[in-house]
């Protein structure tokens, strides 16, 4: 072999071997200081600053910002956070940064205004959020509507929601609903079947894949919600004609007359617990129900909404 | 003349696509306007917002980087080569040499941009499967980014007729950055008062505005662009070009280059 040709190989498995061991030793450091990502930092947090460092890129530096507020919701999401305190300033930056993207504000309103698990809690901060993006978009109809929805689903402020579809239903090219969604809510604001209608208009206007399935999820949760209630009130009228809890489903079916046993959007029969509550049988696929559900359970939310 | 100063720019040209670091560059900027595919994936429904914005910066940042660092070598090249004297031996006058250079380095930043915009126009017809209407564009946004290269040509030109290559990419480099911060400048001159409202408005117009060729963003999100801004960003970039460039020329006609 010659001398050239031996260095060569020397010099060859000396990097690979370099390399293997500089990533081994790396990942026994990063087990050794498992929270030393930088998640919670933000070392620039005025948008003005960043708009002036991007040298007017600030289109890439927006997209840059989306991404890691996505990612920053999706990692606390998925680890059950309590705390969100850097969604509200990434969702800022981006929009100020480019006050046309608004898919941060669709979405941005979705992750900070329900309660958490689900979201950051904050729906004061996803109104402003809208808000600032109706200022710069409005003639989109959807901010309207998404603004709309914070006010009906998280604030209860159904005056306000009602104002706002009515708002939004005088945009140009705005999808008929929002005139309807107006009158309903001034009319049945609180009703099942005005939730209905929100997320059923969710569900046929939206493009977006998980979009869609959260509004499934919502939708069969709410009919959970419903048939739970109902069955609840019979157990009660049950109780007050005969002065004791049914024994089975069957004997309150039987009483009440019902066509059958009902059952969950699922297939699966309610259940009636020895103390009188109506509960689902797979509690899990019912993330969204606020009725029907075991005592201290906690919904495990899959996707990211 | 013409004929001296469009063979000065075909060498000019033939020299610069002999540079491996310009390919290494575009090979890097068309890295980047495949990994706009991969962060688009990794968000929100912004992957043909990402794809755009990532690809043109791209484009637009790495072009920068060529116009500098080719264009501050052009003439102290020369010089150091020697090949200079054997050029001006000829009947050839100085300020032919400059123009020619211009055009050259002009020539290879226009091509470049082209199979970088290739790069760009393939990410995008991944992500989307096909071209729309709103897509054409992006050419105006490219042109933009030319025009951009033009006026920073005509600076690394500029700076290169009386200075050290080094120097030259300092001076080129912290222009650009300024000029991005032009309309900036400007509204701390509209609060200024006295002698430093006359300076500093003096400095505002004096730099190149980079900010008003930037249109990236708004065609990111399909708004289309005035005709009169194209009409007037071409004016203004044509004007300050030959402005640098008749500084080149006045310099390099006078330097001493014994």
């Amino acid at each position: 072999m010659k001398p050239r040709q031996k260095t060569t190989m020397v010099a060859s498995a000396c990097l690979i071997l370099s390399l293997a061991a500089s990533l081994f030793v790396l990942n026994r450091i990063d087990q050794l200081r498992p929270q030393a990502t930088l998640d919670e930092v933000l070392f620039l947090s005025s948008p003005k600053v960043i708009q002036r460092a991007s040298l007017g890129y600030d289109g890439l530096m927006a997209c840059i910002y989306w991404t890691r507020a996505v990612q920053y919701f999706g990692y606390r999401h998925h680890n059950f956070a309590a705390s969100y305190n850097l969604l509200a300033p990434l969702l800022e930056i981006t929009t100020h940064l480019d006050p046309h993207l608004v898919v941060a504000y669709e979405f941005g309103s979705s992750f900070l205004a329900p309660k958490p698990p689900q979201g950051a809690g904050q729906p004061e901060r996803a109104l402003q959020l809208m808000q600032y993006g109706i200022q710069n978009n409005p003639d989109n109809w959807r901010l309207y509507y998404d603004l709309g929805f914070v006010y009906y689903m998280e604030l209860r402020d159904y005056k306000q929601a009602a104002a706002t579809f009515e708002r939004g239903s005088h945009v140009p090219n705005a999808h008929p609903f929002l005139k309807i969604l107006a009158a309903q809510m001034a009319q049945h604001a609180g009703e099942y079947e005005t939730a209905r209608m929100l997320w059923s208009a969710t569900y046929q206007t939206t493009q977006d894949k998980q979009i869609k399935e959260n509004a499934v999820e919502h939708l069969r949760a709410l009919r959970v919600d419903e048939d739970v209630k109902h069955l609840q009130e019979a157990v009660t009228r049950f109780g007050e004609r005969t002065g004791r809890l049914p024994a089975s489903m069957a004997e309150l079916v039987a009483a009440e007359g019902l066509a059958g046993t009902p059952a969950d959007p699922d297939g699966h029969p309610y259940k009636l617990t020895p103390e009188g509550r109506v509960e689902v049988r797979v509690p899990e696929d019912f993330p969204f129900a606020t009725r029907g559900l075991p005592p201290g359970f906690k919904p495990k939310f899959r996707g990211i909404l | 003349m013409r004929t001296r100063i469009a063979y000065i720019a075909s060498n000019t040209f033939r020299e610069a696509v002999r540079d491996r670091v310009l390919y290494n560059l575009i090979a890097f900027a068309l890295l980047l306007s495949g990994a706009a595919i991969l962060v688009g994936q990794i968000s929100i429904e912004i992957e043909k917002l990402v794809v755009i914005n990532l690809g043109l910066t791209a484009v637009s940042l790495f072009g920068v980087v060529i116009a500098i660092f080719i264009g501050i070598g052009l003439v102290s090249k020369e010089i150091e080569k020697r090949t200079l004297y054997t050029v001006l031996s000829r009947p050839v006058r100085r300020w032919e040499f400059i123009v020619g250079k211009f055009f050259g380095l002009a020539g290879t930043l226009v091509v470049n941009t082209f199979f970088m915009a290739i790069g760009v126009f393939a990410a995008l017809f991944y992500v989307s499967h096909k071209f729309v209407r709103a897509d054409a564009l992006l050419l105006v946004a490219l042109y933009f980014i030319i025009l951009e290269f033009l006026i920073i040509c005509s600076l690394a030109l500029l700076f290169s007729s009386f200075s050290s290559p080094l120097l030259s990419a300092v001076f080129a480099f912290s222009l650009f950055v300024i000029g991005s911060f032009a309309e900036d400048l400007r509204n701390f001159a509209g609060m200024a008062h006295g002698v430093s409202r006359w300076l500093a408005t003096g400095a505002a117009y004096l730099v190149p505005n980079f900010s008003a060729f930037n249109v990236i963003t708004s065609i990111a999100h399909e708004q289309p662009v005035a005709g009169q801004l194209v009409l007037q960003n071409t004016l203004y970039a044509l004007f300050y070009a030959a402005m640098a460039l008749s500084g080149a020329v006045l310099i390099f006609e006078y330097r001493d280059l014994k």
